[in-house]
């Protein structure tokens, strides 16, 4: 299941950055961010121009799966949703379809509560993309042209 | 499985250092990612004990320039070598596109080797794989220390499937970046292979 490779199509990519920004604003959140298990960052939206982003986005994949581990442990599914609660900062996390993690990064202007409704929200009209962009994973659709690199044009790209 | 955009081009890889506790595998990403300039880079990120060992993962996020019209990035990671942390490998191993197993040249390291070679091995086979048809590359490090195994002790012990294997010295540097391009090349070819 999250073996599988996905590829992202541009029909899927606008309709999921739409779904993004909308929780941003419904949610009154900073940030909003969607990962895939092994922390590639997919799509954001929010007030991230002075954040890592690629830091977060894998440290959020890693603590996700550390929690499956715990999960497992317990014998327990997994946990859909994580809550982190800062001095400033909150966090929180849902899993979409068991492939996607929907973040939430928000502060005192927005309520924990209302925040955990629109994830949930989100999350559901995501999973629904997502079924679709399943779908097309077998289509031959887009050329990579990494047939015509030579090992010498890697070792160009090395500028030693 | 690396990650495709379609929209923005743009191609993700995994590449995973593994071995033994105290192998080098940090000291090599740490190496790599202060002396990247084949394009952008973003910040290192180490989760270490207070003891500096690995707890649960680095991260190194390194850009190439454009491949084949994609803009090509490869994320680094090394695992927690120490025997105590399996389950923690496991975790940072999945998905990998591509590894490298770092030993340790030391004669008293080879039990240590040789244990995590055959996790390795285990993890490949979980997967549907084997140590000859997934992308790794194998790195003899340490060569600057005195009581090392020859290469050819080494081999045998950690290199049983002949894949390209490097002496390395990672805390000066030395074959780190061949290391790391010998692995680039056949996590490429791999892709090649799956059109
Ligand atoms: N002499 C020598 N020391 C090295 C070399 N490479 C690494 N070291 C040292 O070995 C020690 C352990 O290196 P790390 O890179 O932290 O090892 P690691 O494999 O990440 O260890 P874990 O995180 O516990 O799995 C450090 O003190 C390094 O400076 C080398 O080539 N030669
Ligand atoms: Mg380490």
């Amino acid at each position: 299941m999250a073996e599988q490779q996905l590829v992202m199509y541009e029909e899927e990519f606008v309709q999921i950055q739409a779904v993004v920004d909308r929780l941003l604003r419904d949610a009154m959140a900073k940030v909003v961010m969607l990962v895939d298990m092994n922390g590639q960052l997919i799509a954001q939206s929010g007030e991230t121009d002075h954040l890592d982003v690629v830091g977060l986005a894998v440290l959020t994949a890693g603590n996700v799966a550390a929690t499956g581990g715990i999960a497992r442990i317990l014998r327990e599914n997994g946990f859909a949703i994580q809550f982190h609660e800062g001095e400033k900062a909150n966090i929180y996390t849902f899993l979409v379809s068991n492939r996607l993690i929907l973040e939430v990064v928000f502060d005192a202007r927005t309520s924990p509560g209302l925040v955990r409704l629109r994830l949930k929200k989100a999350g559901e009209a995501l999973a629904v993309i997502l079924e679709a962009l399943s779908r097309k994973q077998n289509q031959p659709g887009f050329d990579l042209h990494f047939e015509g690199i030579t090992d010498e044009d890697i070792d160009n790209l090395f500028n030693d | 499985m690396p990650h495709i955009n379609v929209m923005t081009r743009e191609i993700s890889f995994k590449v995973v250092y593994c071995g033994p506790g105290l192998c080098g595998k940090t000291t090599n990403l740490r190496y790599i990612h202060e002396h990247w300039n084949a394009g952008h880079k973003g910040k290192m990120i180490e989760l270490p004990t207070e003891t500096e060992r690995t707890l649960f993962f680095d991260f190194a996020p390194l850009d190439f320039g454009e491949i084949g019209g994609l803009k090509t990035r490869f994320q680094l990671f090394t695992v927690p070598g120490q025997v105590f942390y399996r389950e923690t490998r496991q975790l940072v191993l999945k998905g990998a596109d591509g590894i490298v197993f770092v030993a340790d040249s030391q004669y008293p390291r080879m039990d240590s080797n040789e244990e995590a070679y055959y996790e390795l091995k285990e993890h490949l086979q979980g997967l549907g794989r084997t140590l000859e048809d997934f992308p790794l590359v194998v790195q003899y490090n340490k060569r600057d220390l005195p009581a090392v195994a020859t290469v050819e002790e080494l081999r045998e012990l950690v290199n049983k499937s002949g894949v390209p294997d490097f002496e390395a010295v990672a805390s000066t540097g030395q074959n780190v970046f061949e290391t790391f391009k010998a692995l680039v090349k056949l996590v490429l070819a791999e892709l090649r292979k799956k059109k």
